[in-house]
Parts: structure tokens; C-alpha cells; sequence
């Protein structure tokens, strides 16, 4: 993946958020306060515009823009908590051009022990984590299984989503879902939702290639 | 004295909590950041950041939140305001932020104050 490749996703995710924002929004109406897919939508639109600016810059610095973009803008728990991911990811890639494999992992891993340090919350507690823990694991395995990047990110999306219908599950311990205790269960969490839809996307603009 | 930052998702609550803190200490320095820019619900980093900056003075700052990104987006605005003399408080916002406020006006120094703000998380209020 180079640069070019790497703001195709980004601008792939936030087309993704934007279509649909309604449905994450309507899911967060659910169990939490309602606003997670017009929050996410209003920060990636604001890295959307961002895109032009970072044609010349490294990945590093451009997954450094996309979280300081997206804590500036987005106003609820998402901001903070994906703001982290993106900065930490940038951190990984800092400097470079060309992402193999192994730097996308290392992105992404750091990417979810960010997520895991600012929200303080582990696996199984109904939090974007339990989409993109899986998704990590999958990837991984995969990739130590010989697939090539493309399938196993494929397979890895697939664990994200089965991450997803888990919440469904469980009850959140975490984030404003909390303050419902068993009632939010039977409901998909709405960041594990939104972390979903971030890999497809992902996985979209890779496959066509 | 020591400044005072109230966070909330709430511009109104934010507002409303400053507003109440200054019935009983009219001279002390305090901030609120509330809501987004366009004073809609949620938390706004360069509010909190500006809030901190407007009360920053060397006794050092104590900011008050409510919840959830509250917490998150202050913590980031404090790993980049880096002063050791500005901390986040963990206690129920409008009785800690009353008790700071009165405790500031009083001549108290941050450290007395954050170790009165530790019995405000236990406090019966009848």
C-alpha cells in the first residue's frame, strides 16, 4: 500500500460513514445518546476536505492528521477513541511511504492498544474493540497461515462482523450503553458497528486493486 | 487561586455550573467548556484547551468533567498541555466544582484542594 493507496481508504471510509450514518446514529439511539453516526460523519467529512492537503506527506503524518482531524471535530466518545487510534498508527508509520503487510498489522495494532489505553476497556465489554480485537487476531493468523494480504484481510473483516453480532450478546460495561445494563442487550453496539464498516472499506478499495 | 475548568457535554450545563460555583466565590477564575463550537451536545479539545489556557496561572488548574468524552478529550488536551499543575478531577462535578471554587477564593493551593475533592466522591448529600 502507498500513499495514494492509503488516501483511497481514507477517503473510501469516509464515503462509508457518510452513507451511513443514519443507521449507526439509529443504533446509538438504541442504547447510548444518539449522535455516533452524525459525530463520525461530521469528522470524517472534515478529514475528507483534508485529503488534498497530504497528497506529498507521509503515511505516517497523514494517519497523524486523520486523528488530530477527527478529535477536533467529532465532538463524542468516537472522537477521542479513534482520534487515539489514528495518532497511534501514525506513530508506526511514521516516515514511510509503502506499507507491506507486516506495517498495516503493526498499524492496526496499535491503532486497538490505543483504543484499549484511552478507554480504558478491554474485549467483551460492547465496544469497537469487540469487532476490531477479533479483526486483529484473524489477520494475523491468517497472514502466518501464508494467505495473501487481501484474503486474510477478507477473512479478518468476516471476524469483525461475527466481533459485531457478538455484542448483540453481551451487556456494556463500558461508554453510555452502561447506564442500561441488561436492556442493552439484543442491540449491536454502535462503535463495534462503525469499526466494521472502517475495515470494509478498507477491505473495498484493496480488492480493487 | 486556582483555575477552574467545568467540561461538560453541555454548553448549558457547563454554563450552569460555573454560574453556581460563582454564587459563593465571585472572584475566582473559571472557565466553562461546554458543548461543541456551534453549542451543540458533545465535547469540543479546542474548548477544553482554550477554557484551560483562560484560567492557567502558575497555582495550577483543576478541570471538572461529566462524562465519557468528557474524560477522553480532556486527557488528550492535558498530554498536550503538558504542566504538571493542571489535573483532571474524578468526583461528582458540581459539588467538587463548588468546593474548588470556594477552597481557590479561600488562598488554598492545588494540592490541599485535590485532597479535599477526595471526600466530595463519598459525601452524603442528606
Amino acid at each position: 500500500m502507498d500513499t495514494k493507496k492509503i488516501l483511497a481508504i481514507i477517503s473510501a471510509v469516509a464515503k462509508k460513514i457518510e452513507a451511513e450514518k443514519n443507521f449507526l446514529t439509529q443504533l446509538d439511539n438504541e442504547i447510548g445518546d444518539g449522535d455516533h453516526g452524525i459525530n463520525l460523519a461530521r469528522g470524517f467529512k472534515s478529514v475528507e476536505e483534508k485529503i488534498p492537503t497530504w497528497a506529498d506527506k507521509d503515511i505516517g503524518a497523514i494517519l497523524k492528521g486523520v486523528g488530530t482531524q477527527l478529535v477536533s471535530t467529532v465532538g463524542g466518545a468516537s472522537g477521542p477513541l479513534y482520534g487515539t487510534a489514528f495518532m497511534k498508527a501514525g506513530n508506526v508509520c511514521k516516515g514511510k511511504n509503502f506499507l507491506a503487510a507486516e506495517d498495516f498489522v503493526a498499524a492496526l495494532e496499535a491503532a486497538v492498544n490505543g483504543i484499549k489505553m484511552r478507554g480504558k476497556a478491554v474485549e467483551g465489554e460492547k465496544t469497537m474493540l469487540d469487532a476490531l480485537c477479533p479483526a486483529l487476531k484473524t489477520l494475523k493468523e491468517n497472514l502466518a497461515g501464508g494467505k495473501n494480504f487481501v484474503e486474510a484481510l477478507s477473512v479478518a473483516v468476516d471476524a469483525a462482523a461475527a466481533g459485531v453480532e457478538f455484542t448483540k450478546t453481551i451487556i456494556a460495561t463500558k461508554g453510555r450503553a452502561s447506564y442500561l445494563k441488561e436492556r442493552s442487550l439484543g442491540h449491536q453496539d454502535p462503535g463495534a458497528t462503525s469499526s466494521l464498516m472502517m475495515l470494509q472499506a478498507t477491505l473495498e478499495v484493496l480488492r480493487e486493486a | 487561586m486556582v483555575g477552574i475548568v467545568i467540561v461538560s457535554h453541555s454548553q448549558k450545563l457547563a454554563e450552569g455550573v460555573v454560574e453556581v460555583a460563582k454564587m459563593m466565590a465571585s472572584e475566582v477564575p473559571i472557565a466553562a467548556a461546554g458543548g461543541l463550537e456551534d453549542g451543540s451536545l458533545g465535547t469540543s479539545y479546542e474548548k477544553i484547551l482554550a477554557a484551560v489556557e483562560k484560567v492557567f496561572s502558575s497555582d495550577g488548574v483543576m478541570i471538572f468533567v461529566d462524562m465519557g468524552s468528557a474524560v477522553m478529550t480532556t486527557e488528550m488536551v492535558l498530554e498536550d498541555f503538558n504542566r504538571p499543575n493542571v489535573r483532571m478531577i474524578d468526583c461528582p462535578l458540581v459539588e467538587g466544582a463548588i468546593l474548588a471554587a470556594v477552597e481557590s477564593v479561600g488562598g488554598k493551593t492545588l494540592e490541599e484542594i485535590l485532597k479535599l475533592t477526595e471526600d466530595v466522591r463519598t459525601t452524603k448529600k442528606f
